[in-house]
This record gives structure tokens, C-alpha cells and sequence, in this order.
């Protein structure tokens, strides 16, 4: 398929992660670690080579109690829309934007691991196999390792596929009942329906009828790194002004606040 | 099995790209082919041999 | 006992003395073995690389001696496109020169990438888009040009040329050595450039984007130009240094001369040309990311002093000593010029490398810092080891320096 570099053709799926929800309990990482057979090492304490998909930033405000008031970002793969990073640079086309979806896919088996992709993500939504894949037997890992994901093996790169694996059970369901539209709610990643405060919305960013397509245009939503014009499917909302201004940089003066942005 | 018959399509980057490559190696390819058959024709006494000063 | 490898009319230390003069060249190369098997069989947790680093000490040394290693294909483009005959005395050491670094380079690649084994997938699966892509098909192109244009100086082993056939064969790739010293240097233009294109395309990383030229960032001209300078001078130095080991000469000055005024002249126009960018990202790229140049510096033992140290003390002084006249035929000073001139490339793309990996881009990210295991060392002291090895043995058994008896008539 030729690689267009745009906005996706037919549905884009995004997400919207209510940051005021989010209580940082980390089950969105439980739930996509257990979904999509995430490998363990005996010792997780290196959290920069450690497999992580979805991953919880903690952030303050940086003031001093009784002041400080701590959020948390989950932050998923962006599934980039506009000329994806990691895409134009993969040499081996291991990875790619599905114009039909506007899910950045990885492909294991043809990944040569050089891991240019996780030099250009901004993100650093994409992580790396160092070791071999460690599944330890007789700890009833075996008891939720997934059928429909392909584990990884050592040397390659893997990140958040958006549990795509859920769109095609979900399409394969909808073809039995002679449909060829989802319904909303019909596909949603692991760490949406995990989520116990509910703060994650997934669907269709270009359906009007979805929820995560009118949450989006809130005046309260937010992208990481907007200025760098990657295009972002994942957007965050807040109410808090200092939690937006740490998604993304700025000089000084340049922020403005939610109150300019809703009468503007 | 070849990397031609499913998911590639060809594009105007592609034709730089690979002309460009396959022009290059082309160059290459004769070049040595080129060095083969002189030495060959040499051997059997079809070519003369060239002296050179270094 | 070998004296019958040794090309006619010079002179060579004693079977003995080489074989102690290999022996450190040999225990780096076993301790590179080591480090590659490990990483090989255990994976590459061997190392200090993490999600963070993903490209680290291997990606520097592949770049910098892909910069130095550059001194093959422009020496060769001036000594048979341009026709400068006196550089006819140093393009054999030159090509030995590129032939060591590029083919380590490579070997070091196939450590570096997680499935050394899928390598080919980026020749079979290419996506024309990607830089690295680029990369990869010209420096394996060029290594395959490098080794053509070092068969016919193996082919002048005094034993080899006996053999007629391989005696012809050298002459007539000799005769064509223009086309190779023509395709080589097309193929090095496009890899030298698409390693600077690949920091300059990550536009979602402020302190490697750079404005460019259609496709092209500026960062790609100017991995080119700094290429062209470096190489030269490190052709320049590898040579006294072998002049300095065997104690005699094996080049006539004009030679030297010629590499260091080109390579001088070529390091002020990147100076400038680099200063220009480095302002242009600093007043404008970096701004227009919501950053300030210091913003880059706020944590880490990183700072504006790399920069000081890389554009002005490692490139505008050598390049002041390379194109003063007086300067370049001392030899201290040549000697100094051309040393500050590779430490300033090799700190360029030190600086891309591991610099901009450490960088936070996230405000709520964190900067990360990294140094290698003895593995990673292994593996890039191996090149060293390669290098002196395999540049020795070429020195003892192949004529490489053509003026080399002339030189030394007087003193025999």
C-alpha cells in the first residue's frame, strides 16, 4: 500500500484521556501488559529498558504544600497522523500508517531492530526487546497470555498497536451480522475499558457521533508536542492551566490560558 | 516472496531512487566485467597487454 | 621468511618484530570477539543502550569513521576525476584507509541492529523515504567499490603478480580506476549526506531539526562538507603516522601538502556554513518549538562549551593552521591542524548522537545520561585493532607507497 503521508482516509481512531479523571492507579498499563502478552524480566526495576506500552508520567506543579497538585499522564502511542516519525524513517517499512484506520502498526517479524524509529518518536512511545521474551513458567502467566498477539522476540522494537487485534474481532463480528460499520463502543482498546475512573475515551476521531470526537473539540483538550506538528490521535483534557502548559513547550508568554482559549 | 508482487507500488521516489541505485551498480557491474573479459582475452593471447609507468 | 612477500627494494622490520608489533592489534580484535559474541548470543541487554539511548558509542564511532574514512573516495575523486597527479603517491593508503573504516563500520552495524540476521531486509523491504535507508545501500554499494579499488594494490604483491592472469587483472582494474574513483565518490556524496539527513529529518526532536532543501536538511550538506575536510587530514595523519613507525618517508611532501590545503580550505567553508545553521536553529528552529537554545542545557554535563569546543576550538583554529601556509609545512603544526580537524568531526557527531538522544523533548521528561559497557568498548576498539592490523600487512606485503624507494635511495 502506498504510504500516504496525510490524514487518514476512513476512520481515525483516537483517544481522549481526561486527565481531572485520572486517579494514576496504573491499571491502563495492567490491563495493556496483560492483553498484549507484554514480556516481564525477573527484575523490572530499569524502567528504560523494561516493556512498557502505555506508560504513567506523574507530574506537580512544583509548588510548594499546601500548594502541590500532582496529575498523571497516560501516555500511549500517539499514533501519529501527519508524516509519522517513526514511519518515514523505518528503512526495512517495518512500520506503517494505515490509511483505512490511522493505526501506526509495527510489524515484528520484519523488524531488523535498528531502532531508528525510538531515536525519532518524541514520545518515546516505542520500547525495545534487550532480552528475550521471558514468560516464567508455574507463575500463571500462561493463564492471561493472549492468542491474538504475537509475542516479540529479542532485537526488535514494539509499541501500543491501539489493541488492534480487538478492531479485528470486532470487524469479524460485524461481518457475521452482515454490517460493515462499527457501532461505537464495538472496538476499544484494553486500557479504555480497564480504566476504573473511566478517563479514557476510544473511537472513531472523524465519526460526529462518536464521544471521542466531540471531547476532542473541547476547549479543555490538548496534544503533546502540538507545536512539533506530528499530529497526535491521543488527546489529553484538563481544566488545570498548569497541566496543560506541560504538554508541550513554551517560551515565555506564549501559553495561554484555558479561560483566553474559551472566549477565543 | 519478492518484495514486487504485494503492497509496493511504484512511485516517482521509487524510480529516483532505484534508477539511481541500479544505474550505480550497473556502472559497477560492467566496469568488472569489462576488467574480467580484457584479462581473459589477454590470457589467450587475443588482446595485447598493456605496459604502464606507475 | 617472508621476504619474498615484501615488495622488491625496500626495507622491512624481521618476520619477529612484526609478529610482537600484531600482537596488541590482536588482543583488541579478541576482545572485540568477545563483546560481539556476547552480544550476539545473550542480546544487546549487554550493553548500556536503553529506550532512551537507542542509538549510542556504536552509532559514534560508525559515524565518525564513515567522516575520517572519507578521505578514499575524495582523494580519489581529485586524484582521477580533478587529475591531481601527486596524489597518486597517497591514494593507495587512502582507499586502505576507507576500505578499514567502512568494512568495520559495517561489521559494526551487523552487531548493532537487534536482528543482525534480518539485515537484508532493509535491501529487500527498503522504504526509498528513510535516510537510513539511503544509508545502508550506498555504504554497502561503496564498500563493494572500496574493495574493487583495493584488489588490484593486493594484485601488486610481488608473489601475486607472478601469476599472469592476476597480474593482467590488477593492470586492467588499475586502468579503469577512474569509473570506480567516479561511482565511489557519486555513492559517498549520498551516504555521507544521508547520515546528517538522518538526524536532520527527526523534526519531532527540536535539537536535531534544521530547516533543508526539498527533501535534503541542511544537516546533510554539511555531513558531506565536514566529511571532505576530515577525511584528507586523516589520510594525512594514518600516513605520518606510519612514516613516524617505520621511520622513513614514503611520501613526498607535495602530496601532503595538496590534502591539507583542500581539506583546510573545505574546513573554513564548513565552519562558516555551520555557524550560519547553528544560528538559524538557535534564532529559529528552536524557537518555533517553544524552546530556548539553553533550555537544552538545563540538566547533564552537557553545555554550550561542546559547541564552543567543536565549531570554534576544533574547527575554526585547525582550519586557520591548514590554510596558512607557513603552518602547513611545519610538520608539528600539520600534524596538530589535521588531529584537531578529525577530533572536531568526531565531536559532531558526538554531538548528534548521544547529545540529542539525552535531551528530554516532553516537558515532564527526564534527562537521561549513559556510558558503555566493556562490551560496547570491545566492539569499538576492535576497529582499531582491525585497522592497524590490516593497514600493517598491507604496508609490509603491498608496493602502497610509490615513491617509497625514491625516497629512501639516498639513505640505503
Amino acid at each position: 500500500m502506498e504510504k500516504k503521508h496525510g490524514p487518514a482516509k476512513g476512520n481515525s481512531y483516537g483517544m481522549v484521556i481526561d486527565l481531572d479523571k485520572c486517579t494514576g492507579c496504573g491499571t491502563c498499563m495492567v490491563a495493556c501488559a496483560a492483553e498484549n502478552n507484554l514480556a516481564v524480566r525477573p527484575d523490572e526495576s530499569d524502567k528504560q529498558r523494561s516493556i512498557t506500552w502505555m506508560r504513567l508520567y506523574k507530574v506537580t506543579n512544583g509548588k510548594d504544600f499546601p500548594y502541590t497538585e500532582v496529575s498523571y499522564f497516560p501516555r500511549p502511542c500517539m499514533h501519529c497522523d501527519h508524516h509519522t516519525p517513526c514511519v518515514s524513517v523505518c528503512p526495512a517499512t517495518a512500520t506503517e500508517t494505515d490509511p483505512h484506520t490511522g493505526i501506526v502498526s509495527q510489524i515484528y517479524t520484519r523488524c531488523i531492530g535498528c531502532r531508528y524509529c525510538m531515536a525519532a518518536c518524541p514520545y518515546h512511545a516505542r520500547t525495545f526487546n534487550w532480552w528475550d521474551g521471558y514468560f516464567p513458567k508455574g507463575k500463571g502467566i500462561e493463564r492471561y497470555l493472549s492468542p491474538e498477539v504475537s509475542p516479540r522476540m529479542r532485537g526488535v522494537v514494539e509499541k501500543c498497536t491501539f489493541c488492534h487485534h480487538r478492531l479485528m474481532r470486532a470487524k469479524t463480528q460485524a461481518y457475521t451480522e452482515d454490517r460493515r460499520e462499527l457501532e461505537e463502543g464495538e472496538y476499544i482498546t484494553a486500557c479504555t475499558e480497564a480504566c476504573p475512573a473511566q478517563a479514557i475515551t476510544f473511537g472513531d476521531l472523524k465519526n460526529p457521533e462518536h464521544k471521542v470526537s466531540r471531547l476532542a473539540k473541547s476547549p479543555y483538550a490538548f496534544r503533546l508536542l502540538e507545536r512539533l506538528g506530528t499530529e497526535p490521535k491521543v488527546y489529553y483534557l484538563s481544566t488545570k492551566d498548569w497541566v496543560r502548559k506541560l504538554g508541550d513547550n513554551y517560551l515565555p508568554g506564549e501559553f495561554k490560558p484555558v479561560s483566553t482559549v474559551k472566549a477565543g | 516472496m519478492f518484495p514486487f508482487v504485494f503492497e509496493w507500488q511504484w512511485s516517482a521516489d521509487h524510480y529516483i531512487f532505484l534508477g539511481l541505485l541500479y544505474l550505480a551498480l550497473l556502472i559497477i557491474g560492467v566496469g568488472v566485467h569489462v576488467v574480467a573479459i580484457k584479462t581473459v582475452l589477454q590470457i589467450l593471447g587475443i588482446l595485447r597487454e598493456r605496459h604502464f609507468d606507475h | 621468511m617472508d621476504s619474498a612477500l615484501i615488495p622488491e627494494g625496500v626495507k622491512r622490520c624481521s618476520p619477529k618484530v612484526f609478529f610482537f608489533w600484531t600482537l596488541p592489534w590482536i588482543a583488541l580484535l579478541l576482545w572485540g570477539a568477545v563483546s560481539a559474541a556476547l552480544c550476539l548470543l545473550v542480546g544487546l541487554n549487554q550493553t548500556n543502550m536503553s529506550d532512551y539511548f537507542a542509538f549510542a558509542v556504536w552509532i559514534v564511532v560508525d559515524l565518525a569513521i564513515i567522516a575520517l574514512g572519507a578521505g578514499a573516495f575524495f582523494t580519489g575523486f581529485l586524484t582521477y576525476i580533478i587529475g591531481k597527479k601527486e596524489l597518486k603517491d597517497i591514494i593507495n593508503a587512502a582507499v586502505i584507509i576507507g576500505f578499514i573504516c567502512y568494512s568495520g563500520a559495517v561489521a559494526m552495524l551487523g552487531i548493532d541492529i537487534g536482528q543482525p540476521i534480518r539485515g537484508w531486509f532493509i535491501f529487500w523491504h527498503v522504504n526509498v523515504h528513510s535516510m537510513l535507508a539511503e544509508v545502508s545501500f550506498c555504504i554497502t554499494c561503496y564498500l563493494g567499490v572500496l574493495a574493487i579499488e583495493y584488489l588490484p594494490i593486493i594484485l601488486e604483491n610481488r608473489e601475486i603478480k607472478k601469476v599472469r592472469t592476476l597480474r593482467l587483472a590488477g593492470e586492467n582494474l588499475h586502468g579503469i580506476m577512474a569509473v570506480f574513483a567516479a561511482t565511489g565518490a557519486f555513492l559517498s556524496f549520498f551516504h555521507q549526506g544521508s547520515l546528517g539527513g538522518l538526524f536532520g529529518v527527526m523534526y519531532a526532536r527540536p535539537f536535531d531539526i534544521r530547516g533543508g532543501f526539498y527533501v535534503w536538511p541542511w544537516t546533510f550538506f554539511l555531513f558531506i562538507l565536514s566529511a571532505m575536510a576530515a577525511g584528507p587530514s586523516f589520510t594525512i595523519l594514518c600516513t605520518k603516522l606510519t612514516e613516524k613507525i617505520a621511520r622513513k618517508h614514503l611520501v613526498p611532501e607535495k602530496a601532503f601538502q595538496t590534502l591539507a590545503k583542500i581539506s583546510g580550505s573545505l574546513l573554513c567553508f564548513y565552519v562558516v556554513l555551520k555557524i550560519i545553521d547553528t544560528l538559524v536553529w538557535v534564532f529559529g528552529n528552536v524557537p518555533r518549538a517553544g524552546l530556548s537554545f539553553m533550555d537544552f542545557f538545563k540538566e547533564g554535563p552537557y553545555g554550550v562549551w561542546l559547541l564552543v569546543l567543536e565549531i570554534l576550538v576544533f574547527g575554526v583554529v585547525p582550519a586557520i593552521i591548514l590554510i596558512t601556509p607557513s603552518a602547513r609545512k611545519s610538520e608539528g603544526w600539520l600534524i596538530t591542524g589535521c588531529l584537531m580537524n578529525c577530533i572536531g568531526i568526531v565531536l559532531n557527531r558526538f554531538t548528534f548522537t548521544i547529545v540529542s538522544l539525552a535531551i528530554p523533548v516532553m516537558p515532564f521528561d527526564k534527562f537521561v545520561s549513559y556510558l558503555p559497557t566493556w562490551q560496547e568498548w570491545g566492539v569499538s576498539v576492535a576497529v582499531i585493532g582491525y585497522g592497524f592490523l590490516l593497514f600493517s600487512l598491507s604496508y609490509r606485503y603491498l608496493p602502497i607507497f610509490p615513491k617509497e624507494r625514491e625516497l629512501n635511495a639516498a639513505t640505503k
